[in-house]
């Protein structure tokens, strides 16, 4: 009983997923069945829009990621999904609404990014600039290098927020272990 | 949150993020070590996609792209079941697929493999796994094309998934080859993964799920991270 079944392997999601995994986003005909607005109403106050760009290793714009949103505070649990290459500055950009805090814990969105070039896809998190002190409490945020910690946390200008995802480098972003 | 045990990915199956075979992992794979927090203090959770809809032909890519005719190829139908690792079915969870035609041709914009594309055919569908776990889905096999990685550089045919499972941790993205491949031993994503896993990825011919007069039949069973028996235990 409970014999070890082996997890199937992961691989690439290489870079001609766009017309599978997000169509209409790129304009193909098969009908995506989800994309970056997260919320039935994206004009709602409380929506919040989230955007920023991937890099690689030399400093490039990433234009081919995928990059997942998945968030759940208890009273909504929101999936979205956004291929870059498509925005200005090969950008991601969602539309959401913020989560609450849960328990203490500083409000956060789970990331997971797949692209060309990654054989198993990656875990971070966004959070709030604005919920410092939640943040600075923060048990997760605070396992992560204090120098590294800004890598996760998104800046607010207006009511949108911006963060980078820097695969390597100086600004190399925080990638869990999950 | 409910009492999913986690598991990690498995180190002696998975590819690790830098396989320097595969030339784009070296400026894309993560150089720092991740960040492991400690369990109790991690949310996983986010929606399931149990009421997911899907559109009539889209389980069936021999007919979802049909323009003025049918696809050119052979055609298959892929049946397979999806568990977690303690071997529980996974039901109810949404599986997308995307592929080559038989040309090895992909209609994505990008990609420049002098091949020809097929009219009617797009390569791309989804399925849903049952209150057993099963799928299937019709499709014609996929053709081998070529790639920059190195020189003479051929990938062998493949499809490629997506599947969700129960929670963030059971998300998978992988690709189904097929046995006897000549290619397979070449191939840098295939031999990325370690030995003890490699296998797992090959499908079976089976002649039980072969329909007579219409198409091949190969199973590929896939196994999602996690113990969680359901994915809908946390709703
Ligand atoms: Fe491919």
């Amino acid at each position: 009983m409970d014999k070890k079944h082996l997890q199937t392997p992961s691989q690439t999601i290489g870079p001609f997923f766009a017309y599978g995994l997000t169509p209409t986003q790129y304009d193909y005909e098969f009908k995506s069945w989800v994309d970056n607005n997260m919320v039935a109403d994206i004009d709602a106050p409380e929506t919040i829009e989230i955007s920023g760009t991937v890099f690689d290793g030399e400093g490039q714009a990433i234009d081919d990621a995928m990059v997942e949103l998945w968030q759940d505070d208890g009273e909504h649990k929101l999936y979205g999904r956004f291929g870059t290459g498509t925005e200005e500055n090969n950008r991601f950009i969602f539309k959401t609404i913020k989560p609450k805090s849960v328990n203490g814990q500083a409000p956060f969105i789970n990331v997971i990014l797949f692209m060309r070039g990654q054989l198993l896809h990656t875990y971070t998190r966004i959070y709030f600039a604005d919920e410092s002190s939640l943040n600075a409490s923060d048990k997760v945020l605070n396992s992560v290098d204090a120098k590294r910690r800004n890598t996760l946390i998104a800046e607010k200008v207006g009511q949108k927020y911006s963060i980078d995802i820097h695969m390597q480098g100086q600004k190399e972003t925080v990638f869990f272990d999950l | 949150m409910s009492n999913i045990i986690q598991s990690g990915f498995d180190k002696e199956i998975q590819p690790s993020y830098l396989y320097e075979g595969y030339k784009s992992t070296i400026i894309r794979a993560p150089t720092k070590p991740l960040v492991m927090p400690k369990k109790s203090e991690l949310s996983l959770t986010g929606p399931v996609f149990k009421d997911f809809k899907l559109g009539v032909l889209d389980h069936d890519l021999t007919k979802n792209a049909v323009k003025n005719g049918e696809p050119l190829g052979e055609r298959i139908v892929v049946h397979g079941k999806v568990t977690n690792e303690k071997g529980h079915p996974i039901p109810y969870t949404l599986l997308e697929i995307w592929q080559a035609n038989s040309s090895g041709r992909y209609i994505h914009k990008a990609d420049q493999h002098d091949a020809p594309l097929d009219p009617n055919f797009s390569g791309a569908g989804r399925c849903m796994t049952d209150a057993e776990g099963n799928y299937k889905f019709y499709t014609i096999k996929p053709g081998a094309y070529s790639w920059g990685n190195h020189p003479n550089a051929w990938r062998p045919n493949h499809i490629h998934f997506s599947l969700f499972g129960g929670d963030i941790t059971s998300r998978l993205i992988t690709q189904m080859y097929f046995p006897g491949d000549p290619l397979l031993e070449f191939d840098p994503m295939v031999q990325s993964i370690p030995l003890k896993g490699r296998d797992l990825l090959i499908s079976k011919f089976d002649l039980a799920l072969t329909e007579p007069d219409f198409a091949l039949g190969y199973r590929f069973d896939i196994v999602l991270r996690g113990h969680n028996a359901t994915p809908f235990e946390n709703l």
